[in-house]
């Protein structure tokens, strides 16, 4: 049971801890971090973490609220203790990742060209052909190194047995490796006494492997390609990390204004000496803004003509255009059938049991559990727009029924995760709350893993809801060995 | 790359000038505070508002130029897109579009400076506390200038950061004269009269020009040899010469260090200053009328920065 000190009154209510792991046998690898933990005291734990925040303020780790007259800077809240993995779940993550990232490359190369897997009804066409994410454009295009998700955050969660599941792909612009270096930094500077000597793996390198990653996928893998960030501005709520990433990888951060595309049908940008070609762009902004001239025609945040200059081949997007398809919550739910497909393996890391409301039998069974089960529609991220049986009220399990008989296609339900807790700073003292894990995947020529990732923390009591939108915060998270 | 982006250029350009103008700003409301003081609290607000042509926009809000409305006006009011806390506010915006070639020294002080502004009520902001706040505004402008000097890279975002910076204090150096000489100063008959002394007195200290001023004029207050040493006199720091020298030794490493082409557009605006600056003295200066040269300079400097702009911000003709 929990040592005395700071976690002396922990209680994880039955939930699979990340730092105890199983109450009645605690896990050895994160003994000597609660140790060290247990001899903080509460006061000086508040210290710390108050000194972190004023330090995120002053730093301008910050989103941008804006309202009509005035902008507010907010940081994503912090919590101080920190989530520790051991080795062991490490490798079966990164490893997982790893297939995972190989099967949707495969996967969105195989629906771009020949569409195999369509074609033998291994996943219904009308999914990926009627998808909103699905680019046409893109159909018989070869990427560079057949890598579309250069970048591919995968959320995480574990379950009351301390299982690893995935719960969704990310596999469009995934955001929030920032907070993950940021916070090692914060946590190194506050609590150097928790941190020395017990081997974490070090996340500092993540900006010159991105970079090079970019460079391997650049037309020609020109080792001295030119690759620059496009922002949609400093009105995103992600231009800290736009910044960070520049800083990094040590490359201009753009906006649309700053390139254009020339009558070579090549990118440039324009500097003090004029133009400058450009090789790769890592595009923060969506597909639909990307070319007014293809896309929307009202986006003021893109290039004209980029995909002509794409399609061509004088320039390489990062991740590229109509990786949407891929990350759908509907395909989600065929993830271990397209991994078996491509790649003729078992899944290392399962997904969370999907039930699609496109077919019959799984949306019979969603309305008969409703009460049982997590609603979400396919099209939404944030975490908008789910419902969680078990705590919806009557009313709120109506209005799913009748959105659900409206139009099903557009549900998949999940049973209610026990996912798994941290101790957790709040207002009471330490108390557990639930956590989820973006591991980051960069994809050139291979894939590497960046030891660690964004582990997100629902700060209010006994919500499963982690994203930052709703009330979530952010841990250090620590690789052992 | 060698090369920057034309509109990183133009945000570091706009960064030094912001900051730099903010350093001013709180010289000149201190300056007129202690003139303030020295008349008796009968001093006008007004010339302040004069100077930086806001009347209208300034009689929009309020009724009378008093030292509450003034001081507000041009400290805490976001209306104002010339007070300090916009100011600021606006040198911040331009330092977050940039802020991956800016050093974290450089970013946090600036973000710090910002959010205390913000923080600062309206209550605050009395007669008796302003010099203290324009001194601890003035600390923070230099501290960002310090740190400038000690963390920035010293490619061509620095160069185009330091001509912003020497274009600011060109422009004050003339708008302070200006200020003194042609608006403030109550009639002719004053010249010379101890309140008079002591207003350019008081000028010269807003400047941290005084002591300087004196080794070099031993002599004592005289309205030509201060506007002498404000506009010629290369040594000192916030002179318009020594402005327009650093501009030109600035202009000239980014054609020789940087091998940036078209140097010679906004240089030629440069060389007529710099011509200026060598045939006149204060005497000619007097004959054409003080107002007058000054507004010509201030016609150069507008200039050069729309030559700047054209040739390596990207802006159109």
């Amino acid at each position: 049971m929990p040592s005395d000190g700071l976690l002396a009154k922990y209680d994880p209510n039955g939930f699979f801890c990340e730092l105890f792991g199983k109450m009645d046998a605690p896990s050895d690898h994160t003994a000597k971090v609660r140790d060290r933990l247990s001899k903080i005291k509460l006061t000086g734990l508040r210290r710390r973490s108050k000194a972190a925040e004023n330090e995120l303020y002053n730093l301008g780790i910050t989103f941008t609220v804006y309202s009509e007259k005035d902008s507010i800077d907010r940081v994503f809240p912090f919590d101080v203790i920190p989530r520790v993995l051991s080795p062991q779940d490490w490798q079966i993550l990164e490893t997982g990742v790893k297939q995972r990232v190989a099967a949707l490359n495969a996967f969105l190369h195989d629906i771009y060209h020949k569409q195999h897997i369509l074609n033998d009804g291994t996943v219904p066409a009308e999914l990926i052909l009627e998808n909103k994410n699905y680019q046409p454009v893109m159909q018989g295009f070869d990427v560079p190194r057949g890598t579309y998700v250069h970048i591919c955050g995968i959320d995480i969660v574990r379950d009351h047995e301390g299982r690893l599941l995935v719960l969704e792909d990310n596999a469009r612009t995934p955001s929030g490796v920032s907070y993950v270096v940021e916070n090692r930094y914060l946590m190194q500077r506050a609590f150097p006494d928790l941190m020395s000597k017990i081997g974490i793996r070090s996340i500092s390198n993540y900006g010159p492997k991105l970079h090079g990653a970019l460079k391997e996928v650049s037309p020609g893998g020109d080792p001295d390609a030119q690759v620059v960030l496009l922002t949609p501005g400093v009105f995103n709520s992600a231009y800290f990390e736009h910044i960070f990433l520049a800083r990094e990888m040590g490359v201009p951060l753009v906006s649309g204004n700053d390139i254009f595309v020339g009558d070579d049908d090549r990118v440039y940008m324009k500097t003090t000496a004029g133009p400058e070609r450009v090789h790769v762009i890592y595009r923060r902004i969506d597909d639909a803004f990307l070319d007014p001239e293809v896309f929307l025609p009202t986006s003021l945040l893109g290039v004209p003509g980029l995909m002509r200059a794409y399609r061509k081949g004088t320039v390489t997007l990062a991740n590229a255009v109509g990786t949407g398809v891929a990350d759908d919550k509907a395909v989600y739910a065929y993830m271990p059938r397209i991994i078996k497909y491509y790649l003729d393996q078992d899944p290392i890391l399962d997904n969370v049991q999907t039930h699609i409301c496109r077919e019959e039998d799984g949306l019979n069974y969603t309305l008969n559990n409703l009460s049982d089960l997590v609603i979400k529609p396919v099209g939404e991220s944030g975490g908008y727009g789910i419902t969680i049986g078990p705590h919806a009220s009557e009313e709120e399990l109506l209005a799913c029924h009748d959105k659900l008989r409206a139009d099903p296609k557009n549900f998949i339900s999940q049973p209610m995760i026990d996912l798994s807790v941290c101790p957790t700073l709040v207002d009471t003292g330490i108390e557990p709350r639930h956590v989820d894990l973006r591991p980051f995947a960069v994809t050139g020529k291979d894939t590497w893993v960046l030891p660690g990732g964004l582990t997100r923390v629902a700060l209010r009591k006994g919500s499963i809801v982690v994203n930052s939108s709703q009330g979530g915060g952010s841990k250090d998270t620590w690789v052992l060995g | 790359m060698d090369n920057l982006l034309a509109r990183f250029a133009e945000n570091a350009f706009w960064i030094a000038r912001y900051v730099e103008r903010a350093d001013n700003l709180a010289r000149i409301l201190d300056v007129n505070e202690t003139f303030a003081r020295n008349n008796d609290g009968e001093q006008d607000w007004l010339p302040i508002v004069q100077l930086h042509s806001d009347e209208e926009h300034f009689f929009e809000r309020n009724k009378e130029a008093t030292a509450d409305s003034v001081i507000f006006f041009y400290i805490l009011d976001r209306n104002n897109t010339s007070s300090l806390i916009s100011l600021v506010r606006i040198a911040r915006e331009n330092a977050r579009e940039i802020r991956h070639l800016l050093s974290t020294e450089m970013w946090t002080h600036i973000n710090v400076f910002y959010n205390r502004l913000s923080a600062m009520s309206q209550r605050q902001l009395t007669l008796s506390r302003l010099s203290g706040i324009c001194a601890s505004i003035k600390l923070d402008c230099q501290l960002h200038t310090g740190i400038v000097e000690g963390t920035l890279y010293r490619d061509q975002l620095w160069r185009f950061y330091q001509i912003g910076r020497s274009i600011e204090r060109a422009d004050m150096a003339t708008r302070f004269l200006d200020i003194k000489y042609h608006r403030i100063l109550p009639s002719l008959s004053d010249v010379g009269t101890p309140v008079d002394i002591s207003e350019w007195n008081a000028l010269l200290r807003s400047v941290a020009g005084y002591h300087a001023y004196l080794r070099v004029t031993p002599k004592g207050m005289g309205l030509e040899s201060i506007a002498s040493f404000l506009l010629f006199n290369t040594r000192f720091p916030r002179s318009l010469a020594a402005a327009v020298n650093h501009v030109h030794d600035h202009l000239n490493s980014l054609r020789a260090f940087e091998s940036l082409q078209h140097v010679e557009v906004p240089m030629k605006t440069i060389a007529t200053l710099f011509g200026i600056i060598k045939t006149y003295d204060t005497t000619t200066v007097v004959n054409e009328g003080m107002h007058e040269f000054l507004d010509r300079i201030q016609a150069l400097l507008i200039d050069f920065t729309d030559e700047l702009g054209c040739t390596y911000f990207g802006h159109q003709q």
